[in-house]
């Protein structure tokens, strides 16, 4: 199970990058399991130490920050991440 | 090692194969992209005068053909320029700047953080992580205004509709007293040591460096090419609509307000009009694709270049959803300073094109 963060105080923006960060991960095939959680908080953001929002976080790590990346690239992280899972 | 990592470095900025036809279909596209910006005003012409038998002469004729030029030439500027700042933008990042930015002394500090907050793109959604970024690094007060002033004073949109609309003097220095108010404001606003008016828990924070890693991206250049398509779309996306009504309202401005109308109002003679334009602008929020046409019709009829200038800054520079934003890092106090002398800049900005131009 990946934990997928959207880092954003709710800007048209970062709407948009949960949905497709959504869009991308649900229709991976084979599916990839996740849970997503909106941090909405600036002090919370900031912890993650970007300056530049929405960002996309999995697993704690910050994958991209100030632009919404392609569906394919999201995917391919998720990826990543999931092959790292299992080897732990 | 060192020199593995040096040809890794380089290997970035050389185009691979797939770039290079990816650069080959650049190049017919700007030949495409010129040849229809080229004949625009031919077009125009043959289809309001012939095609749609508008008199030249006539007030509606002359309307619809300064809407039907200007509406695609705006429109080609925009696609064309904002794919090639969203190129240079895609080698820049935050995090950057603030590396170049931090331990430079005031002066030097002011002017490359002017510089890099005008081709920043600005959100303000992201301007108090911005802030807190920079204070966190130990980058003086001072400086980080700098970079807050000119990100949204220097407008790629503004920009573009300047360069279409009034030609490339205007638009630079439009860019040249955008870094200046910010560089002037960023050490005025250092020199007044306002630190105490800062939100405590800023100062409080201690930096967990944590800063955030897998960021370094190295970018090929199709994938450059594919964000500045996708922020191209996005952008023109946003704003064609405002560009339209922006010159629909100014054709009509065009065709139907008679020359010189505005002297009085908003020329050079009426001192006023300067100050009260930046006010004016204060607590309007509007998009700058809308304004500029707008503003260029004013122009044409006597409004004086300065005070037109000074009114747009304003409208783009400060905005009340951007003040309530930076409520959360910045007392009151603060943000009221900020905006005096963010406006005072603009003013006197404002009175020097007058005197200049």
């Amino acid at each position: 199970m990946l934990t997928v963060k959207i880092l954003g105080s709710g800007c048209p923006n970062c709407r948009r990058l949960e949905a497709e960060t959504r869009a991308a991960l649900d229709a991976a095939q084979p599916s990839i399991a996740y849970e997503l959680i909106k941090v909405t908080d600036f002090m919370d953001i900031m912890s993650y130490g970007i300056m530049t929002t929405p960002a996309l976080v999995i697993n704690e790590t910050v994958v991209s920050a100030g632009r919404i990346p392609k569906a394919e690239q999201i995917v391919y992280w998720a990826r990543q991440f999931q092959q790292q899972a299992d080897q732990a | 090692m060192a020199v593995k990592s040096q040809q890794a470095t380089l290997a970035r900025f050389i185009p691979s194969g797939k770039d290079r036809r990816n650069f080959a279909v650049l190049a017919g596209a700007a030949v495409l992209w010129w040849l229809a910006y080229s004949n625009l005003q031919a077009a125009a012409n043959l289809l309001s005068y012939d095609l749609l038998g508008f008199d030249a002469e006539s007030h509606l004729g002359s309307s619809v053909n300064f809407f039907l030029y200007d509406v695609p030439k705006i429109l080609l500027l925009l696609s064309g320029m904002i794919f090639l700042i969203t190129i240079v933008q895609t080698f820049i990042n935050p995090e950057r700047v603030r590396e170049m930015v931090s331990g430079r002394a005031e002066g030097v500090g002011n002017v490359v953080a002017a510089l890099f907050g005008a081709i920043t793109p600005f959100c303000s959604c992201s301007s108090v992580p911005l802030f807190i970024g920079f204070v966190e690094a130990g980058i003086p007060l001072g400086i980080t205004f700098s970079f807050l002033v000119t990100s949204p004073i220097m407008n790629e949109v503004a920009f573009v509709l300047l360069l279409g609309l009034f030609g490339w003097k205007v638009a630079l220095l439009y860019l040249a007293s955008g870094i200046t108010i910010g560089i002037v404001a960023g050490i005025i606003l250092g020199r007044l040591k306002l630190e105490r008016f800062v939100e405590d828990f800023v100062y409080q924070r201690q930096s967990r460096n944590n800063r955030a890693h897998g960021l370094d991206e190295h970018l090929t250049w199709t994938e450059r090419f594919e964000r500045a398509i996708a922020s191209t779309r996005d952008i023109v996306g946003k704003v064609w609509l405002f560009v339209i009504i922006g010159v629909g309202i100014g054709a009509f401005i065009h065709g139907f307000v008679p020359e010189g109308a505005l002297t009085n109002i908003m020329g050079e003679s009426a001192w006023w009009s300067v100050p009260i334009s930046v006010l004016l602008g204060i607590p309007l929020y509007s998009n700058a694709a809308g304004i500029v046409p707008v503003v260029s019709a004013l122009l044409d009829k006597g409004a004086s270049l300065g005070t037109v200038l000074a009114f747009m800054m304003s409208v783009v520079a400060l905005s009340l959803p951007e003040m309530i934003i930076l409520r959360r890092v910045l007392k009151p106090r603060l943000i009221a300073i900020f905006v005096g002398v963010v406006a005072l800049s603009i003013v006197i900005t404002g009175y020097l094109f007058n005197l200049v131009v």
